[in-house]
């Protein structure tokens, strides 16, 4: 079965739902979202939401970041 | 009565919001987080690393059970984008609090206000609580309330820039109209920029690069905290008018 997950293209994944995905990836299912193919997954749906060869899977969870991570830019100013 | 800040049914103990970029760590990032008492922290949402299990997670250090993660949607551009961000963290979170960004411009970080007010629309009727960031312009502010925000948070000036309120005259106005909290979110630069904008009547202020970019990011926090209390003081107490001449403080009366 070949998936994309975050992006990567692989071969070796043998996990049929979203639980068991992350059971293989060896994820907590708590502080992560899932989506698949852009539909998000709910978190009561992993057990039963299967999983599709061809499949393009997105994990999410929380970084640190307020409003993206600004590039440095010193300019001096005069007020 | 306590002046508690509260945004549909939910109360904040705290009316200095903080976000967690560009600290050294997380280790700093959660003192400096401590030292600004805020109960409010933002994050973004990102890709999990799957290959390497064993990178450290910002919720290891900042525990959700003490503090409101309020997610956001930096680094989105497209209303779709925003939208697709802010549904996966209410699943990735345990709220329906969303910090909603729709960017405009690499340069300035400002909102595409166009697309923010799309988004809002769209999120409030899925039943996110939306707080988005837009500029100061007072009708936007009325706009977004009209589509559902929760809060409006108004910049004081560009994200990180640290330049202050550059136009309390604005901000007076969206205070005036305000029915919903008015959060001032980036471009404050230090204590007296707080202190300033919640004196003019702002709610609360969420700000990142003034404490993580500080020489002493756990002293500035702190000093932020007290500017946030003393304005917040200043503000219930009622500042005496500016005037132009000296008013003597001591009778005349009684004297020689």
């Amino acid at each position: 079965m070949k998936l994309t997950i975050n992006g990567k293209v692989t071969d070796s994944i043998r996990a049929a739902t979203v639980q068991e995905l992350l059971d293989e990836l060896k994820i907590a299912p708590v502080r992560v979202a899932v989506e698949v193919n852009l539909t998000v997954v709910r978190k009561a749906e992993y057990e039963t939401f299967r999983i599709h060869d061809g499949d393009t899977i997105e994990i999410v969870n929380f970084v640190a970041g307020g409003s993206r991570q600004c590039r440095v830019l010193v300019v001096s100013i005069s007020i | 009565m306590e002046d508690k800040l509260v945004i549909q049914g939910i109360e904040f103990r705290s009316r200095l919001w903080v976000g967690t970029g560009k600290y050294k760590d997380f280790e700093e990032t959660k003192r400096a987080i401590e030292a600004s008492g805020a109960d409010v922290v933002t994050v973004a949402v990102r890709r999990t690393n799957i290959t390497d299990r064993n990178t450290e997670n910002l919720l290891d250090y900042i525990d959700p059970k003490l503090y409101k993660i309020l997610p956001n949607t930096a680094g989105c551009y497209t209303v779709e984008d925003a939208l697709r961000y802010s549904r996966l963290a209410r699943e990735a979170g345990v709220s329906d609090l969303i910090k909603l960004e729709v960017i405009g411009d690499d340069k300035t970080l400002f909102p595409d206000v166009i697309g923010l007010l799309e988004a809002t629309e769209i999120l409030a009727k899925e039943g996110f609580i939306v707080l988005p960031y837009t500029n100061d312009d007072p009708i936007m502010a009325k706009r977004l309330v009209d589509a559902g925000a929760s809060a409006v948070m108004p910049l004081a000036a560009p994200i990180g820039s640290g330049l202050g309120i550059r136009n309390p005259y604005n901000m007076k106005l969206i205070l005036e109209q305000a029915t919903v909290p008015v959060i001032v979110d980036a471009g404050v630069g230090t204590a007296s920029d707080v202190a300033v904008a919640m004196e003019l009547g702002c709610d609360a202020v969420l700000l990142n690069t003034a404490i993580a970019g500080a020489k002493d990011p756990i002293a500035m926090a702190a000093a932020m905290k007290h500017g946030v209390i003393a304005g917040r003081l200043a503000y219930k107490a009622g500042r005496i008018p500016k005037k132009l001449y000296a008013t003597a403080s001591s009778p005349f009366d009684g004297m020689l």
